[in-house]
């Protein structure tokens, strides 16, 4: 989960980093008053969860407050990455010596994480460890262990720093370093960390994120960020589709029937299991299907929530016919996602011979799932029919009406 | 032969009276030659049995109770209390830890690989379905009842290493079917950080004299196939090795998330494209469909040369 540049900043101080006067904007006036509290130039940055502000106009300097109120005003209307901004924040100019880089971030083949440093701040630190890796230098660190001073500090003399600077930056980088596992941090840097010309340093722009597994135990300090727990933060906002499958999925504990997200497709999905529905979405696709979504069965979903996904997708305006597809199920029973899938279609008036394009679940209760969908002239398939012949047959049945029950009846010959 | 277990390993269930543990319980004991569960652990209810596995309130008790090392523990408690169980078991002498739960942080994944590490442990998950050694036993969830994980995993030359718990099962089907059975499969997870890697499982695999193939099961996020290229590049491996990619959409949309947890694109080198790309260089096969992975195994083992 991501936040946004004014949360980073308060976990940033929250931990004794120090940061620059700055304040967060909504309107025009406010961004006007809180130049004026700092008294000098400013810099107002676009709130929005996107890189490359920038690049796109959102951030902008100004001398006087008037300026300020000004550059607010369009930035605040301007639409970056598809997000419009929450606010702007409204930072002290200060004039800098030098530009540093900190950062934190998990290594999966050491699996521990790594501090990385660098004497280069102000760009992207992928582009400077391409360009100047010499300039860059990292260190992994316990998770068992306390973060210790010394580990950031032999991390920065690494660099040939040495003096105050090394002194004033030790304490920053370990903090970095002790905020990242306290608050289940996946991403945590400090870029700029700018040097002023006292000698002192400021965190100019902080960028972090949350993993989404520890919203639950991090309870305490997103509520003190004001973060509610609707929001997923993702690359884009849920569509009003995506959250009544989040609906669908939180009617009871029991499995799970739900992710969703949505497409603009004619092919409707009712897939699983993890594995599963991403190797169905790539077969759909690759026989040249439009999914009107993705989305995931499992952990053996009760009738009610497999009903419910199963809804929810038909009723998608442009759904022609659903596919219910999963890789070999063990714990999730077929039987049971049958009974959903056919309830679904029942209830919304549908013959579900016609509006299931194909159901191919084996594994656990097979007998008895492919039985009631025998009753109901479905078309299935067992395991001898691979997801991508599966998925190739839901393709092909689009826009073809429904099956023979002729057909229907000899899918089980077919697949022996 | 086999990697990891066998019909001799003994192990405990940590959270055994869940629901999910009670199942798996009576799955592992009904098959292959049955699994030596020798205990289960729930706190506060000691003295209770789980198809006749005795339950104890500590990992110790359960050891004490038989009379040695225990070799290994299932952990299927809730993700609050998983880091608390691993560490218990890894204090005791546990030196084979499979945990089934999912959705734990990472950095709680990451205090228990590193202590697993430190006392020569190993893990396996968290978020998998853990073993299976076909017709001989299984430990953890893997394949499902007895009766149905007979239906998809047979006894091999194929070891099988995968993302998903169900892909695993799914991939063992189609090799049963074409006649290739499995040495060992193993789900590994599908977490961002996880106790063993595809690379972290091969020199078992390539010790093993059961097996002479290996199918991987991959997705978009992380490095762990990259660090698998490397791996086949610079060591001199045995075993020609099969790999299939899901996910291969997910390209066109970063920072989305799919799947599993540790499934998500997040730069340049996570992408499917990109791992393709990277698999394909050290010599691996990437199959397009899982239909056909048994004819791209038979064909790597006929020609005798390993990647």
């Amino acid at each position: 989960m991501r936040f946004f540049e004014y949360e980073s900043r308060v976990v940033t101080a929250k931990v004794g980093i120090p940061v620059t006067r700055h304040g967060l904007a909504k309107t025009a006036d406010e961004a006007r008053r809180i130049a004026e509290q700092i008294g000098g130039p400013v810099v107002i940055k676009s709130q929005v969860l996107s890189g490359g502000r920038m690049k796109a106009g959102g951030v902008k300097f100004a001398d006087t407050p008037d300026e300020a109120a000004r550059h607010a005003d369009q930035i605040l209307d301007l639409e970056i990455g598809g997000h419009m901004p929450r606010g702007v924040l409204v930072d002290d100019r200060a004039p800098l010596r030098r530009e540093y880089y900190a950062g934190v971030v998990w290594d999966g083949i050491r699996k521990l994480p790594v501090m990385l440093f660098s004497d280069m701040g102000g760009i992207d630190i992928e582009e400077v460890a391409q360009t100047h890796p010499d300039r860059v230098v990292r260190v992994h660190f316990s998770t068992l262990r306390p973060v210790s001073d010394w580990q950031a500090k032999q991390l920065i003399t690494s660099l040939g720093i040495s003096g105050s600077a090394l002194n004033r930056l030790t304490p920053i980088v370990a903090r970095l370093a002790r905020l990242f596992l306290a608050y289940d941090m996946t991403l945590a840097e400090i870029n700029p960390l700018g040097e002023l010309q006292d000698g002192s340093f400021v965190a100019l722009d902080a960028h972090m994120e949350m993993e989404n597994e520890a919203r639950r135990r991090q309870h305490a300090l997103l509520h003190e960020l004001g973060v509610g727990d609707e929001e997923t933060r993702l690359a884009r906002e849920p569509t009003a589709f995506e959250l009544a499958g989040e609906q669908v999925d939180a009617q009871d504990h029991r499995g799970v029937a739900g992710n969703v997200t949505e497409f603009d497709g004619d092919l409707g999905l009712v897939i699983g299991a993890g594995g599963g529905s991403l190797t169905l979405f790539d077969a759909v696709r690759a026989h040249g299907g439009r999914p009107a979504n993705y989305c995931e069965i499992g952990g053996n979903p009760s009738v009610r929530k497999a009903c419910g996904l199963a809804k929810l997708v038909l009723e998608k305006p442009g759904v022609d016919k659903i596919a219910v597809m999963m890789s070999i199920v063990s714990n999730t029973r077929v039987d049971i996602v049958a009974r959903g899938v056919i309830k679904a279609c029942l209830e919304l008036g549908y013959d579900p011979a016609e509006k299931i394009a194909i159901f191919r679940i084996p594994g656990a209760w097979e007998d008895e799932g492919f039985k009631i969908l025998r009753r109901y002239g479905v078309q299935y398939a067992d395991r001898t029919v691979s997801l991508h012949e599966a998925a190739r047959r839901a393709v092909e049945s689009i826009g073809q009406g429904p099956m023979r029950s002729s057909e229907a009846a000899t899918a089980d010959g077919a697949a022996a | 032969m086999s990697i990891l277990i066998d019909e001799h390993t003994t192990f405990i269930v940590q959270g055994i009276t869940g629901r999910e543990a009670v199942n798996l319980v009576r799955e592992c004991l009904d098959y292959g030659k049955g699994a030596r569960i020798v205990a289960g652990v729930t706190p506060g209810r000691r003295g209770r049995d789980v198809h006749g596995v005795q339950v104890f309130d500590t990992v110790a008790q359960a050891i004490e109770h038989q009379g040695a090392q225990i070799d290994g523990s299932v952990v299927t408690v809730p993700p609050a209390f998983t880091k608390d169980a691993v560490f218990e078991a890894l204090e005791n002498g546990i030196r084979l830890v499979v945990i089934v739960t999912e959705r734990i942080p990472r950095g709680d994944v990451a205090q228990m690989v590193e202590l697993a590490s430190e006392r020569g442990a190993r893990i396996i998950g968290p978020n998998c379905l853990g073993i299976i050694v076909p017709d001989v036993v299984k430990m953890g969830g893997i394949g499902g009842p007895a009766r149905d994980a007979a239906r998809s995993y047979t006894p091999g030359p194929v070891g099988v290493i995968s993302r998903s718990g169900g892909m695993t099962t799914e991939m063992s089907s189609t090799l049963t079917a074409a006649g290739l059975g499995q040495s060992t499969a193993v789900s590994i997870g599908g977490d961002a950080i996880i106790g063993s890697t595809y690379a972290e499982l091969m020199p078992l695999f390539e010790a093993d004299p059961a097996t002479d193939a290996i199918v991987i099961y991959t997705e978009p996020g992380g490095r762990m196939e990259a660090e698998l290229a490397r791996r086949v590049l610079e060591t001199d491996s045995r075993l020609p090795i099969v790999a299939f990619m899901a996910g291969r959409f997910m390209d066109e949309m970063p920072g989305m998330s799919f799947g599993h947890a540790g499934t998500i694109v997040e730069g340049k080198e996570d992408t499917a494209s990109e791992k393709v790309a990277r698999l394909g260089e050290a010599g691996i096969v990437v199959a397009e469909e899982i239909s056909e992975i048994p004819s791209l195994v038979q064909d790597r083992m006929a020609s005798g040369t390993a990647v």
